[in-house]
């Protein structure tokens, strides 16, 4: 398992936790396993996420692998200038 | 990218300063922009503009315009084929309304013509019957309960209740027990703050030109700091296969984000295709303001308490940002780098994003971060001079560093803004004694930074000299930086490579210009690229030695024998591999392609120094210095140009610049006079002072370095300000009559 946290605003997608645990070894897999699981993050996840892998923010690498020890953020899309 | 990319090395090209390859051809006149593109038979286009904020379209009559001698296209928002709703709409929408002129400057048709003279009659015949709207442009309007609905169907489903539909978007960041902490500050100071909408100021304004033939394959010439994402854009808005469009990126006047978009370029197709003839459109400044993408006006109410010894308890942010009438995720990265520069127990933002009838907002360098971070830095200066305590060494003691957990979730790996705030309490300006009505003001500043999807193809010329072909037009100097790296890479001289930015169609996608991402990220594709081209020359000199390619190694420009066991055979020049390689196997090249992460964040202070004259509140920069951390600059120069640029920028959006609507909801100053950026004599020199700590996701180190110079001066000018006048500045720019006001405020 892995801990994936959410940022605040999309905490009425997961009870108010501002961590859950889902079943994933890849990039892909924990944006797959958080939309199953928690159908309320769906809509921002297919606005975009990024996801912040110990420190590292991935923009759309489906197959970076996470650890189970691996600090996982979930983080919007961004855009620069 | 792996994080032990980085490898520590000398360096005998990157690093040093040579001459700058655009630099002749900008200044004799060579270099071609977007308005300078020309075809045979073009025609001129030009677009009808909505002189109302808000305004459903009932009709538009354009049979008179259509009878023009000369005229020989006019279309609407209804010659577009249906696009899907998201951002491909949105974008689209934004160039040519649908059923609703959502701003002053909303296009509404467009005509191409034989001539100018053509064109601006077509524009005057054609007839709109509007129905008038009620409009909104500013944040707290529209947010009430009752303001008129700018742009439905945008509200996401997190956003709290009890708003307008106008705010559609909620962000949320932070962690910790906030009660816990104010309950430990032995102060705390909550203030809210104010910043206007402000442009990029790009000198050169939109242009485009656009050609498509009866066979539906067409080419668009334009200045952007994106020609694969104008594709796209222009592709979904024509309905056409993108690799039936192929669009060349002009020499660029200047983008800083706000030329990460198109405003024109699909309604220049769309005439061209009704046409049958090249047509070209050519923005006046004042469409550019009224019809590009200025940045986020916003309103933020900041709360931090401190301890007396300088110690920050608790922090958080409410952000209100409007961008226009479109959404944005721009609220997003204003919310998550508010705190960004510190190490914080207990840290929360909250931001909403808010639709009014202004023109779509653009980035704007750190798209987001200068507001929040300009309203935490003025609180945090607000409670240094409250306890008598160095505005240096407070940040010092609460500055994030290496595993820091960011106010944004992620944990900080080596980051340099400890080793960028000891430089600064360690130069000789921030020593250096005022004078009178003076006030120094100091401020933090921080961007993500992003990688992407980069293409970069690395030729070896039969001639020994090297062409790198890329993808991202060149808006700070990169190919510059480009051609340091393979030269570095392939152990030869700078002047033997040169680097070109390639059209859609003759190199594999490549990401906007934009995020700070081009030298990081195109420059390790380069390097990429320059490794697998020695491969193959060390294969091509073990060819010709007769011996196996494993015992070839490549150093100093040369293919070597590695180790007794190869042979005894002299150094082969990359010259001399290059001249052989027909003979050898054919032409050699190196190619990379990759969606690039790992870019490392990027921290800068900056200090300041103002004069405020108490009888006329206009405001003088007598001294300016930026420290920032560009984890290996490669070329020196063009860092520092950054480090000013921003610095510059940031002095005009402090102090001066500023959109201003009237009651009517038009844009009241939408011209250089009106809208003063500083110019060269408004300034003194801008002193910088780079920081090399090495980002450990790219090889040579290398950290972008485009963005986080216009994020620190909003709150280092309001600092420097507020200590000269004796009060808090909280509502940007500070104009001299606003800036009066306060002086005599303060003295009443």
């Amino acid at each position: 398992m892995v801990r994936v946290a959410v940022w605040g605003s999309l905490r009425t997608a997961t009870d108010g936790a501002a961590e859950v645990e889902v079943e994933a070894a890849t990039f892909k897999q924990v944006l797959d396993a958080l939309a199953r699981d928690y159908p309320g993050l769906a809509p921002q996840i297919e606005r975009g996420v990024s996801l912040a892998i110990d420190g590292v923010i991935y923009k759309e690498s489906w197959f970076t692998p996470v650890r189970a020890d691996s600090e996982v953020v979930l983080l919007p899309l961004m855009a620069g200038g | 990218m792996a994080l032990d990319e980085h490898q520590p090395r000398e360096f005998k090209v990157v690093g040093t300063r040579p001459l700058r390859p655009d630099g002749i051809d900008k200044v004799t006149g060579r270099a071609l922009y977007g308005a300078d593109m020309t075809a045979p038979g073009m025609l001129v286009g030009r677009v009808l503009r909505s002189p109302h904020p808000h305004a459903r379209i009932k009709s538009i009559d354009t049979s008179a315009a259509k009878k023009i001698n000369g005229v020989k296209a006019v279309i609407t928002g209804a010659d577009f084929p249906e696009v899907r709703k998201g951002e491909a709409r949105n974008v689209l929408e934004n160039c040519i309304a649908f059923d609703k002129a959502l701003f002053e400057g909303h296009g509404v048709a467009a005509v191409a013509a034989t001539s100018a003279a053509a064109a601006k009659a077509a524009l005057r015949s054609i007839r709109v019957d509007y129905e008038i709207l009620p409009h909104v442009t500013e944040i707290a309007d529209a947010m009430k309960p009752d303001a008129p609905v700018v742009h439905q169907g945008f509200v996401e489903e997190n956003v709290p209740a009890g708003h307008s539909e106008n705010v559609i978007t909620f962000a949320e960041y932070g962690h910790g027990d906030l009660e816990a902490g104010f309950a430990k500050a032995d102060r705390i100071v909550e203030r809210s703050f104010r910043t206007a909408a402000t442009h990029q100021g790009y000198i050169e304004p939109h242009a485009c030109l656009a050609s498509m033939g009866p066979d539906g394959k067409a080419d668009l010439w334009c200045c952007t700091q994106g020609h694969y994402a104008a594709r796209a854009f222009c592709a979904a808005a024509l309905g056409m296969q993108e690799s039936q469009l192929r669009v060349t990126a002009s020499e660029i006047g200047g983008g800083f984000g706000g030329k990460t978009t198109v405003f024109i370029e699909p309604i220049a197709l769309m005439l061209s295709k009704k046409a049958g003839r090249p047509v070209k459109i050519v923005m006046t400044r004042e469409e550019v303001f009224k019809a590009s993408g200025p940045t986020v006006s916003s309103e933020s109410d900041i709360k931090i308490g401190m301890t007396k010894d300088g110690r920050i308890t608790a922090a958080s942010a409410q952000l209100r940002y409007q961008g226009g009438a479109f959404p944005n995720f721009t609220i997003h990265m204003g919310s998550q780098s508010a705190f960004a520069a510190y190490d914080l127990a207990a840290v929360r933002s909250r931001g909403l994003n808010v639709l009014t009838n202004r023109p779509k907002q653009a980035a704007y360098r750190a798209p987001g971060a200068p507001m929040a971070i300009y309203a935490v830095e003025s609180v945090v200066d607000e409670l240094c001079q409250h306890f008598g305590l160095d505005p240096l060494e407070v940040r010092l003691m609460n500055a994030a560093r290496k595993g820091t957990k960011s106010s944004y979730g992620p944990t900080f790996d080596d980051i340099g803004l400890i080793a960028t705030l000891n430089a600064a309490k360690a130069h000789p300006h921030y020593s250096a004694p005022l004078g009178p009505d003076q006030g120094r003001g100091v401020s933090c500043g921080f961007w993500f930074n992003f990688g992407g999807d980069t293409s970069v193809s690395l030729n070896i010329n039969f001639d020994g000299t090297v062409s790198v072909v890329e993808g991202n037009p060149d808006i700070g100097g990169s190919r510059a930086s480009i051609s340091m790296m393979a030269a570095e890479e392939l152990g030869i001289p700078y002047d033997r490579v040169r680097t070109v930015v390639a059209d859609t169609n003759s190199i594999g996608h490549n990401e906007v210009t934009d995020g700070s991402r081009v030298t990081f990220a195109v420059g390790l594709a380069t390097i990429k690229a320059a490794l697998a081209a020695k491969k193959e020359m060390c294969a091509r000199a073990a060819k010709m030695w007769g011996i196996d390619e494993d015992a070839v190694v490549w150093e100093d420009g040369c293919a070597k024998p590695a180790g007794a066991n190869a042979g005894d055979h002299d150094p082969m020049p990359l010259a001399r591999i290059a001249r052989k390689s027909p003979s050898t196997g054919g032409p050699i090249a190196g190619h990379h392609e990759v969606n690039a992460d790992g870019a490392g964040v990027s921290f800068g202070v900056h200090l300041c120094d103002t004069e405020v004259d108490p009888e006329t509140g206009a405001t003088k920069v007598v001294r300016y210095t930026v420290f920032q951390d560009a984890g290996k600059a490669v070329h020196p120069d063009y860092v520092e140009g950054q480090m000013q640029g921003g610095a510059v920028q940031g002095i005009g959006w402090a102090l001066n610049e500023e959109y201003i609507y009237g009651p009517d909801g038009r844009l009241q100053n939408p011209g250089f006079l009106d809208y003063r950026v500083p110019v060269a004599s408004d300034l003194p020199r801008i002193d910088t002072q780079i920081l090399e700590i090495p980002n450990p996701g790219h090889p040579y180190g290398v950290r972008g370095v485009g963005e986080t110079s216009i994020v620190p001066p909003l709150a280092a000018i309001t600092n420097a300000v507020s200590r000269a006048i004796g009060t808090r500045m909280s509502q940007l720019p500070m104009s001299p009559p606003r800036l009066l006001a306060a002086i005599r405020g303060k003295a009443s």
